[in-house]
């Protein structure tokens, strides 16, 4: 017997799940109909589930029917609030709900990879800023995602804002979430795993360990490189003040202080930039979690599947031992039959049947389990691939944007100390 | 002989030319006046006008290691081209170390005690800390050397004292003799009788002074910036370095974005190189100039106090005189003659030279900071460079993928 399902040869077969590789090219997804943005924040008080006051953020969610942009109707777009929390409940929802995507992170929950001059406070307006534009980008995500944007909950969350969540929870889908001890247990103790999604696992790892050593690495940087520019600016002060004591020299001195601590004051600017870049790696150091759940996952399934198998393994060798009287393995039942007797042949009977019958139920259970494992092999692999596709596309787009940001730092920096050199020679 | 005598003080030996020597005779005074004019003429762009004007030029380079039983030591090569008369041959060449440099200085000190000399690098070094034969420490201290030389040798007074002139030619130096005794005995011992108080230093020479000291605070703050900053950037360099590597690293688990991953790391290093040689360049050039300086403020310093000293002992003298006359009409002795001679000779040499010293501090100030700047902007340069090509490189294979694809 097969204790795994074939894997698919050629990814651009159609699949099980219908969804076609043509639709995937195209992407009629939501995003297509509908424009979305999370426009703003704001903050408001309130009482928590503990029946305390709170203060929390809001965030503006609004949309507009593509069509109405396109023949430029000025139609005012609807919108409604959210709170960071129902973020996070519609993505638990997705998660539970399409275990076979790597579904698009939320921006960080809490300030991390700090540097010092960062505010670690969740209040602090740059926080609630970069994180109202990690909102958008995770909406935007899942709108364009050939599967995810058919979801009727995103839907509703985008449009109904009140009474969502009770029909996030009528879903029911906090009950079909995986146990945690089960799926550890399923890591563990899962025999045949599919090859790829073991090296696809092994890459998650990768991915999420080099994200985050360069983003440590990256806030180190930026605290030193603030350090060494901040100095400068103790030029300008003693320039300044040399100035004030000299006759030829006064003038040169006094505005080559000045330029002195506009590059200073640069830095500023440089690395709010650079944080930008920083959200980029952090998606992914995010998405590369989403990737290895959906590993985990395949890891889960398979494994049920083979206990499945084994279970209708033993059942089925239990029925031979006791139709045939032939005793393969130890058994209890072996055991007391040999030490009191065998039983009655009434008895014998009924527990043929039970067998019968479990075996019945365990080759349906078999039947079931190697559909859902094979399926999920199937829709993961394509949304796997989809997903290193962009990426590539975007790691590379970050990576090239980051080149230019440093171009740019170089030239402020070469314009900053021509400035100063053409004080310098006046003086 | 009475206006002669400030012309012997000075040490000059019979048969030099007395045109720029500084007697505060009539005939003097109008030379002086001429000196004036000609200093005017350098105080608007001393090097450019001197050039033109220059009849002796001094080089000092080329070091060289010498291993003896006794000791190891550093010469260096001190070449000289000239076309005064006071000098023999045109051209001369010689090796020197740091102890006839001394000498020279010392010399130069004593026989010219109402001139401010220009400062020598640091004599002693810790022999733990710093190594003297290391080639950054002999090269800074080369320039400085040769620096100091120029100095002197620009100087239309210094230039032509006999010492330089046998510094500059003679093949062995002689000098063993008295360097024991001379080290900074002649400094105050000599000229200064001691124990005189000043009453009254004129305005100009009391802002000397205050301006000398607070400069010297400035330079002060200045260096303590700029080891700041090179403190900084040796930290950042560090983390950029590590920085680097991660990118490298990550380049490894990947297929299609191992380039671009492993071109960011490349420019990094690139960066780091370019950030180490902004440091050797501010330690090597800049930190010694600035160093220098606050030598060059204690020089003058010394210079201002001896001139007080000078004018003290006058006054004192004058004072005393003045009581005996009223006494028992004696005339006006000749030592304080002598004295007033004195004072007025070291105020008219100190006055020059102090503009001169403004003059050359400007300039020197100017090519520091501009040199620090080009050093900033080539750092950048070199720099941006490296991360437009990563772009070109990048762009390029994307170009390169898509016309593949479309193939």
């Amino acid at each position: 017997f097969v204790l795994s399902p074939p894997p698919p040869k050629n990814l651009f077969l159609p699949m099980l799940c219908g969804v076609t590789a043509q639709m995937l090219e195209e992407g009629s997804t939501l995003l297509r109909r509908m424009e979305i943005c999370v426009a703003e924040a704001e903050k408001r008080n309130g009482k928590n589930t503990v029946n305390m006051q709170e203060t929390f953020t809001v965030y503006l969610v609004e949309t507009r029917p593509m069509d109405a942009v396109a023949e430029g109707r000025n139609q005012a777009p609807d919108s409604l609030w959210r709170r960071y929390s129902e973020f996070e409940l519609l993505r638990n929802y997705l998660l539970v709900t399409y275990p076979y995507i790597v579904v698009p992170p939320l921006p960080e929950k809490r300030a991390e990879f700090v540097w010092h001059k960062l505010s670690a406070d969740n209040m602090d307006p740059d926080f609630v800023e970069r994180r109202r534009v990690g909102l958008e980008n995770f909406l935007l995500r899942v709108a364009s995602h050939p599967v995810l944007s058919n979801d009727k909950i995103l839907h509703h969350f985008l449009i109904e804002e009140h009474g969502w969540k009770e029909v996030v929870y009528e879903t029911g889908f906090q009950a079909k979430a995986d146990s945690r001890l089960r799926a550890l247990s399923a890591t563990f103790r899962v025999r045949n795993p599919d090859k790829r999604f073991m090296e696809m696992k092994h890459y998650s790892d990768e991915l999420q360990s080099h994200t985050s050593q360069l983003l440590r690495a990256r806030a180190r940087v930026a605290d030193r490189l603030y350090g060494v520019y901040k100095v400068h600016g103790n030029y300008g002060r003693v320039f300044s003040e040399w100035s004030a004591m000299e006759k030829e020299m006064g003038d040169g001195l006094q505005s080559a202080g000045h330029h002195m601590d506009a590059y200073a004051a640069s830095i500023d600017d440089i690395l709010e930039e650079e944080e930008h870049y920083a959200d980029q790696l952090k998606e992914y150091l995010f998405y590369a979690e989403a990737l290895r759940a959906v590993c985990r996952k395949h890891e889960l399934t398979q494994f049920e599947f083979e206990m499945a198998s084994q279970e209708l393994v033993s059942k089925k060798q239990q029925h031979e031992e006791l139709s045939t009287g032939i005793v393969r393995t130890f058994s209890f039942k072996g055991m007391t039959n040999k030490l009191f007797g065998q039983e009655a042949p009434e008895q014998r009977e009924a527990r043929l049947k039970l067998l019968e019958d479990l075996i019945a139920e365990g080759e349906e259970d078999v039947q079931e389990k190697t559909v859902e494992c094979g399926e999920h092999v199937e829709r993961a692999w394509v949304d796997m691939h989809r997903f290193k596709e962009q990426k590539d596309k975007d790691l590379r787009e970050a990576l090239i944007n980051y080149a230019v940001m440093q171009i740019s730092m170089c030239k402020k920096g070469i314009q900053m100390w021509s400035n100063a050199k053409e004080c310098f020679l006046k003086m | 002989v009475g206006h002669l005598f400030c012309f012997r003080e000075a040490g000059l030996t019979n048969g030099t030319p007395v045109e720029t020597s500084s007697p505060a005779s009539t005939s003097s005074l109008l030379n002086r006046l001429q000196l004036d004019d000609d200093l005017e003429a350098d105080i608007r762009d001393p090097y450019a006008e001197a050039a033109e004007t220059r009849d002796l030029f001094v080089t000092v380079d080329d070091p060289k290691k010498h291993v003896s039983t006794m000791e190891t030591y550093i010469t260096y090569r001190v070449s000289t081209k000239t076309s005064r008369v006071e000098f023999d041959l045109p051209e001369y060449c010689v090796r020197r170390r740091y102890q006839d440099f001394d000498w020279l200085r010392i010399k130069l000190e004593d026989s010219q005690p109402t001139h401010l000399i220009p400062p020598l690098p640091e004599k002693f070094v810790m022999k733990g800390v710093v190594d003297r034969f290391s080639e950054d420490f002999v090269e800074t201290r080369m320039k400085a050397l040769d620096k100091f030389l120029k100095r002197v040798a620009d100087h239309p007074v210094l230039s032509f004292n006999p010492h330089l002139n046998t510094f500059l030619t003679t093949k062995d130096l002689n000098k063993r003799q008295g360097l024991a005794l001379l080290s900074k005995v002649g400094e105050s011992v000599k000229h200064v009788a001691g124990g005189y108080k000043l009453r009254a230093r004129p305005a100009e020479f009391g802002a000397m002074g205050e301006y000398l000291d607070t400069f010297n605070q400035k330079l002060g703050t200045i260096d303590r910036i700029a080891q700041r900053i090179l403190k900084e950037q040796s930290e950042y360099l560090t983390e950029l370095r590590e920085y680097g590597t991660v990118y490298s690293s990550w380049a490894g688990s990947e297929d299609e974005l191992r380039r671009p991953l492993e071109g960011v790391g490349g420019c990094v290093t690139t960066c780091c190189g370019a950030l180490e040689d902004l440091g050797d360049g501010m330690s090597q050039d800049i930190l010694p100039v600035l160093r220098e300086y606050v030598l060059y403020i204690e020089s003058m310093k010394s210079v201002l106090r001896k001139r007080d000293q000078s004018q003290a002992e006058y006054e004192g003298r004058l004072e005393a005189a003045v009581l005996r006359k009223q006494e028992d009409r004696t005339p006006m002795p000749l030592e304080v003659e002598k004295c007033q001679d004195k004072v007025e000779c070291f105020n008219a040499d100190l006055k020059a030279d102090w503009e001169r010293w403004q003059s050359n501090k400007r300039h020197d100030f100017k090519q520091l900071l501009t040199g620090m700047a080009d050093k900033n902007i080539n750092h950048y340069e070199k720099c941006q460079a490296a991360w437009e090509s990563l772009i070109t490189l990048l762009q390029d294979k994307q170009t390169e993928d898509k016309t593949s694809e479309t193939n």
